[in-house]
């Protein structure tokens, strides 16, 4: 068997069709957007069409959403931006406990240098915040509540969101929502879900890498990262990446067309790995909720053993995973997503994610299911802390 | 199926050699990265070449890796390495001692962790890149023996591996002279051909010991204690910022006018003094070694001749080694020897093959 790649919430393989979408922007319409000539009124009709595409995509204007390089400068843009705005009326923010590092390093920036209080929003074991514990943070002075839609590591998806905005307008604070996972995969209005600002990105979508965008509602005024440019309405300069954006859009699409039927399908394929491993292998725990969750994401942890020795031991097998999420991959801390579930830090350091994709099939999952057991038991064979757990 | 090997890479070009003959010769070879420290960790100038534990240290390994199509993957150990080196770096300095972190390293992370991580990726042994053979002896003992290279010995900072971890190590460039090495590298288009090497402690990127403890117990809150710099005649000569600074046979930075010139004798823990005193009264034809590990030879019954090491950088000098309990020993020079100091390990050679070592007490 070739290698099998189960670590799509890293990144996807870029779609053929998106990959041909975006040909003639590298090359012949290779236009400045914001230049006058007929080069720059291509390019610049392009970015256009697709800033619309993904507009009505997620439910928004065209106007209200803006063309970033990724994720992290989205969900950076939306926690800064919004704090900054507000400090000299508000200065408190509150993040999920779960949030991605790309929204929680920004939040924790803001309170280490900018004199914002920050307070994490606690989660479950399942990872969902409850909108009662939530509504005991916000105050009066509270500037933005940032809340994940889909997490990274473990797929859950906060099904009471727009509780969760309802309690943040009523104290006049802002509601910004890290969607990078779930865009695509699960049904995304931003308008039923209320959300002031949302962040997503092309590459987990098989899109490309280098190009994401930030809604912002109507009307909401935030501070630019960047200076030095009218482009995005002077909120976003830089010359635009007409190819990403198209990519992006062309993504979205095709993701449009087919959400239902990956949904679906994925649904029934975790649905096989996740039992197959709790019964095959003694002592495994699976993280997250089996109800409300992005069905291609599945974490466990294996009790007695390193996320990391699993993963490396799979990579030599042909199996591509992660343990945690590549953004933290190196880091010996264990997950700080697991760890707020209330996982003991220990047997959050065993847990490894499977995160299938468009292309992966049963065969595949079968041929893990193989490879996995012996390896979790070789590990734990040279375990200290397995056999310590076994005899005492 | 081939034997699977785990090659510890620092990025330096003695490692990528060796990951290279060992694929060459037919082996699984996955190569691997030990990241021990952060430079937001242990300061310094994160910006000098030839270091290992930085992104481009890594990149260079990756490259290598690929070159020779080999898995490559970072592990990271510098939980283990702060508990069981940096933090005894510290303590030994403390308490009045000299000590060596690469033989803590050697014994206690790259020949325990590192063994560990590799038969958990299936690998039946480590490789390293050391200018030394390793080899089994007619007694069935696993055995150090120098490398052709006598200028890149490196035997001294390998005594305290256990038989149970050199029967799991190669040393494939034993045989080899560094630039022999260098020109393999080159020849193989190894990127890390040309690389400077490091001799220095590797956590601590300016050579400068001292500013290192200070600042790394600086950040912890811990502080030192100053005191008194005695002649060993008695005479007060001076003050001191703390007996960690110091170290045996030490001259430069005393701080003190005095018609000749003065070197520590010894250091003080009880009453936080350090001595000082002239160059003769620091040569002693005695001293105790303890921790002692056997390679080449059982704990012997009796007393052994011996040349014996007391300083990586120090000519085996003769002497006989008298066994005081299992772990313990005198070590009696035939001359004198020049600033014998505790912390420091000492070697056991018989020519060029490591019968054992120890601390000095």
């Amino acid at each position: 068997m070739d290698t099998i790649y189960l670590d799509n919430n890293a990144t996807t393989p870029v779609d053929p069709d998106v990959i041909e979408a975006m040909v003639p922007f590298l090359g012949e319409g290779f236009g400045n957007a914001s230049s006058v000539h007929s080069f720059g009124r291509e390019a610049k009709v392009a970015l256009e069409n697709a800033r619309e595409q993904i507009a009505a995509f997620i439910r928004c204007e065209p106007s209200e959403l803006y063309f970033t390089s990724g994720g992290t400068e989205s969900d950076n843009m939306a926690v800064l931006g919004t704090a900054r705005r507000l400090k000299n009326r508000r200065n408190h923010i509150i993040v999920g406990a779960t949030e991605h590092h790309a929204v929680i390093e920004p939040a924790e920036y803001l309170h280490e240098k900018e004199g914002f209080q920050l307070d994490l929003a606690p989660v479950d074991s399942e990872g969902y915040i409850s909108p009662m514990r939530l509504r005991a943070l916000v105050s009066d002075n509270t500037a933005l509540v940032s809340i994940m839609h889909g997490n990274n590591e473990t797929g859950t998806v906060q099904d009471d969101m727009p509780k969760m905005v309802e309690i943040a307008h009523q104290k006049g604070a802002i509601f910004h929502t890290d969607a990078v996972q779930s865009i695509g995969k699960v049904d995304i209005d931003v308008k039923a879900l209320g959300v002031d600002l949302l962040s997503l990105t092309g590459h987990k979508i098989y899109g490309p890498k280098g190009c994401g965008a930030l809604f912002i509602r109507s009307g909401l005024k935030i501070d630019p990262l960047l200076h030095g440019g009218s482009h995005e309405k002077r909120r976003r300069p830089g010359t635009e990446n007409v190819a990403g954006a198209v990519g992006l859009a062309k993504a979205l699409a095709i993701a449009e067309k087919k959400m239902a039927e990956d949904y679906g399908r994925l649904n029934d394929l975790a649905d096989h790995f996740i039992d197959s491993v709790l019964n095959t292998i003694p002592d495994v725990r699976f993280n997250g909720t089996r109800s409300n969750r992005i069905p291609q994401t599945m974490n466990f942890a294996f009790n007695g053993v390193e996320g990391e020795s699993v993963v490396l031991s799979l990579d030599v097998e042909g199996v591509a995973v992660s343990s945690g999420s590549a953004c933290t991959s190196g880091a010996i801390e264990a997950s700080h997503v697991l760890t707020a579930m209330g996982i003991d830090p220990i047997v959050a350091h065993g847990s490894v994610r499977f995160s299938m994709g468009r292309t992966t099939t049963r065969e595949e999952l079968d041929y893990v299911l193989e490879k996995l057991p012996p390896i979790i038991e070789r590990l734990r064979a040279m375990s200290p802390v397995y056999n310590k757990q076994a005899h005492s | 199926m081939a034997t699977r090997v785990l090659v510890a890479m620092s990025g330096g070009v003695d490692s990528s050699v060796a990951a290279l003959l060992l694929k060459q010769q037919g082996y699984d070879v996955i190569g691997a990265h030990m990241k021990l420290w952060d430079y937001v960790d242990v300061g310094g100038d994160i910006y000098k070449d030839g270091r290992c534990c930085t992104l481009d240290s890594i990149t260079d390994c990756r490259f290598v890796c690929e070159k020779i199509d080999a898995p490559f993957y970072v592990l990271n150990m510098s939980e283990e390495f702060r508990e069981k080196v940096i933090d005894n770096f510290v303590e030994e300095y403390r308490s009045g001692r000299t000590p060596n972190p690469c033989v803590r390293c050697n014994a206690d992370v790259r020949w325990d962790t590192f063994l560990l991580k590799a038969r958990q990726l299936g690998c039946d042994a480590i490789a390293t890149g050391h200018y030394a053979f390793i080899e089994q002896n007619e007694r069935g003992r696993w055995q150090i023996r120098k490398g052709v290279d006598s200028t890149r010995d490196q035997s001294y900072v390998l005594w305290g591996l256990t038989q149970e971890a050199l029967s799991r190590t190669f040393m494939p460039l034993g045989g080899l002279k560094k630039t022999e090495v260098r020109a393999i590298a080159e020849q193989h288009g190894l990127r890390t051909a040309k690389k400077p090497e490091s001799r220095e402690i590797c956590f601590v990127a300016d050579n400068d010991y001292r500013r290192f403890i200070s600042e790394y117990e600086g950040k912890r809150g811990r502080t030192f204690e100053a005191g008194e710099i005695v002649h060993e005649d008695g005479r007060v000569l001076g003050r001191h910022e703390g007996t960690a600074f110091y170290t045996i046979g030490q001259r430069k930075g005393l701080g003190i006018a005095h018609p000749t010139p003065l070197y520590v004798q010894r250091i003080e823990i009880d009453t936080n003094r350090v001595i000082v005193g002239d160059n003769d009264s620091l040569f002693m034809t005695e001293l105790t070694a303890e921790n002692l590990n056997w390679s080449a030879i059982e704990s012997p019954g009796e007393g052994i001749d011996a040349e014996t090491k007391i300083r990586y950088l120090h000519t085996p000098a003769e002497s006989t080694i008298t066994p005081l309990t299992s772990s313990t020993a005198r070590v009696t020079f035939r001359k004198k020897q020049r600033a014998i100091t505790p912390g420091q390990s000492v070697v056991f050679y018989d020519r060029d093959i490591v019968l054992g070592g120890g601390l000095i007490r």
